[in-house]
């Protein structure tokens, strides 16, 4: 699988503190050097394999991190890198926080921390190509996209601004994840 | 004269490491107008103070941004301890400005890398980033985490790092700074990269005054603005002196950058020679804030405000951060006004923008 | 701390001494108490601090705006506009509301947003 090879990344910082941002770029720094395993970050989402999203998701990017997923070409994976792009993290429960980013869009890895750690985003990163290598081979094997890549999942609707015009029920789909993998994952496995 | 167009730039584009929009109004290859639009990391964190009791607040306020964590932690703590009326022990006072002058040089080293990238030199970047690491790899040693380190609290700090630790710190600092010198030349003294940051985005010391820049955005332009000047901390004890640079150009700014790694390695040497034992902190029980205070700070951005309002209650009324990128927004502003479209990402960085600092 | 509370139209003639006398706008902060909305201007000199302070009415908020001395502050009267509700009248950058663009209309008082305002 070639694509196991050599995955882009991009990068999107949604709300975070930097905290998760810096780590993310200390990750291809010299010292933890992601480019030794093939990988490069680009800032095109049309050359992207791997979607990583900092920070809690809130009303004005949200169409801005839909975009960018659905600019991606398939087969693609996401991670939400840090805490706060797994549940909201210290920030859930402020005004301008929705959640998570799985309220977005579907969410194939968690990687945990305040601020993650960049060995965890390396990890998290290696894990996720082994999805991204799945999703190439149901492909290969003529499975339709959306049934693994899916769509974006939230529905709530925005004016020209971009800005939210409905409440957005929230709650519904506040359920705790696990850290860590899927329930689609588990299911593979 | 050609047509006016309007460029959006951002939210998400490559040479930005976080989300802010500019609507760029051109006249062909010349910016008229620049409109800086925000909200993409406004997430309302200081309305969590109905929701979080005034010890536990610190952690949040550290997340205001994770590159200058820990002087939002201190400053938040100043204003807390201000509004209580205690007084830290001396050893904390010491530490706290070590790991601020720490801190000041892993953002200063990451901003070189960042400028760096924005004019096209990818190994500089990661060059910086990796003497950066020494930093981090000394806030990783004596507090166990990177980034958001969480050692200050109201009244003092939890951790305490041990004399011959501090020693270390020092040596490993000078160790580095053959490295350091032979980077920092590269910035300053290469003919490319001067090409680049002369005379780009110059604002006069007038312009600097007028638009109300703070930290190394006024310092570059001969204006003497560092708080670091009223003594929190122990900065007068260690004989502080502002770096100040007259010239305002972008190449000034990186300078003044360059100069404050080293006076802040000189420092922490100058601290640690000088501090004393005893407690790192005392311990605060019974009271709660009842007044209002307004703490200063001279972070590794500029001069910092930390407004807290207390009722005598567990949660206090208001809590406020106005942090140095909001003063330096205005000065982003003008000095886009008539610069070419190319020069757009290397004057956006020069002013180290946090936007998560400004929207908060 | 060195705070002066003086009623609200006071303001832009104290903003244009502070200026003329070589003050720097140091914040502007705003905090919902009860039916009233405290402003809190600081400014700067010399590492000297000193503050006054507004009480508004917090249903129908307005204050001059002092972007005609300090043109800098824009950024914090949008924001507080955006945040608090506040009308600040003669704003020489107006964002009108487009600045934060959060989904909840003046999240930190709420009764601005009920009196009509936005």
């Amino acid at each position: 699988m070639s694509i196991k090879k050599s995955p882009w990344i991009i990068h999107y910082d949604c709300s975070s503190c930097n905290g998760c941002d810096i780590e993310m770029l200390a990750c291809l720094t010299p010292m933890y050097d992601l480019e030794r395993f093939g990988i490069v970050n680009t800032g095109n989402p049309k050359h992207a394999d791997v979607f990583i999203v900092t920070g809690t998701v809130n009303t004005q990017n949200i169409p801005v991190v839909k975009q960018i997923y659905n600019q991606m070409p398939n087969p693609k994976v996401v991670i939400a890198v840090g805490i706060c792009a797994a549940t909201g993290g210290i920030f859930r429960g402020c005004y301008n926080v929705v959640g998570g980013l799985d309220h977005v869009i579907p969410v194939d890895m968690y990687v945990p921390g305040c601020a993650a750690r960049p060995e965890a985003i390396i990890d998290g990163i290696m894990k996720s190509i082994d999805i991204l290598a799945e999703k190439q081979a149901a492909l290969d094997e003529g499975v339709v996209p959306e049934e693994i890549c899916g769509g974006y999942i939230y529905e709530g609707e925005h004016d020209e601004h971009g800005t939210l015009i409905t409440d957005e029920d929230a709650d519904a789909a506040e359920e705790e994840q696990d850290v860590g993998a899927t329930p689609d994952q588990e299911e593979q496995e | 004269m050609g047509k006016s167009t309007i460029i959006p730039f951002g939210p998400q584009h490559p040479v930005l490491p976080e989300p802010i929009h500019l609507d760029l109004v051109l006249e062909d290859e010349k910016v008229v107008e620049a409109i800086p639009q925000i909200g993409y990391v406004h997430r309302g964190l200081e309305k969590l103070v109905e929701k979080k009791e005034w010890p536990e607040m610190v952690f949040v306020i550290e997340r205001v941004c994770g590159i200058c964590s820990f002087g939002h932690g201190w400053g938040y703590c100043m204003s807390v301890e201000g509004n209580l009326g205690v007084e830290v022990p001396p050893r904390a006072q010491y530490l706290r400005t070590i790991w601020h002058e720490l801190s000041r040089i892993q953002s200063h080293l990451l901003w070189l890398g960042l400028i760096a990238d924005a004019f096209g030199f990818e190994s500089l970047f990661m060059h910086s980033w990796r003497l950066r690491e020494t930093a981090v790899e000394i806030f990783e040693d004596t507090t166990g985490a990177r980034t958001t380190f969480s050692v200050c609290k109201v009244g003092g700090l939890r951790r305490d790092i041990e004399n011959e630790k501090l020693a270390e710190i020092v040596k490993k600092l000078r160790d580095k700074e053959a490295e350091l010198r032979e980077l920092t030349s590269v910035f300053l003294d290469d003919n490319s990269v001067k090409k680049r940051l002369v005379g780009i985005g110059a604002l006069t010391k007038e312009d600097v005054i007028e638009l109300g820049a703070v930290g190394p955005v006024a310092r570059a332009s001969g204006v003497s603005n560092d708080v670091r000047l009223d003594g929190h901390g122990v900065y007068n004890e260690l004989g502080f002196e502002p770096c100040v640079e007259e010239e305002g150009d972008s190449y000034a700014r990186c300078k003044v950058r360059v100069r404050e790694i080293f006076q802040s390695i000189d420092l922490i040497e100058r601290a640690v020679a000088a501090i004393p034992d005893g407690d790192i902190a005392i311990e605060i029980k019974g009271v709660h804030p009842a007044g209002e205070f307004l703490a200063r700070l001279e972070q590794p951005r500029g001069e910092a405000y930390y407004y807290t309002k207390g009722s005598g209650e567990k949660f206090l009324e208001r809590v406020r951060v106005r942090t140095p990128s909001n003063a330096n927004v205005p000065a982003l502003v003008k000095m886009l006004q008539g610069c070419d479209l190319a020069d757009v990402p290397i004057l956006t960085l020069t002013i180290d923008p946090c936007i998560s600092c400004v929207e908060r | 701390m060195n705070i002066e509370t003086h009623p609200a139209d006071a303001l832009l003639a104290l903003a244009q001494d502070t200026k003329a006398d070589g003050w720097r706008l140091g914040q502007v902060c705003a905090t919902t108490i009860g039916d009233s909305v405290e402003m809190l201007y600081t400014f700067e000199k010399n590492n000297e601090l000193k503050s006054y302070k507004f009480m508004l009415n917090a249903e129908a908020p307005e204050l001059q705006s002092v972007t005609a001395t300090y043109p800098y502050a824009f950024i914090y009267e949008n924001e507080i506009h955006d945040l608090f509700g506040v009308k600040f009248k003669n704003l020489a950058v107006d964002y009108e509301g487009t600045f934060f663009r959060i989904a909840e209309k003046t999240p930190w008082n709420p009764s601005a947003a009920k009196g009509g305002e936005n």
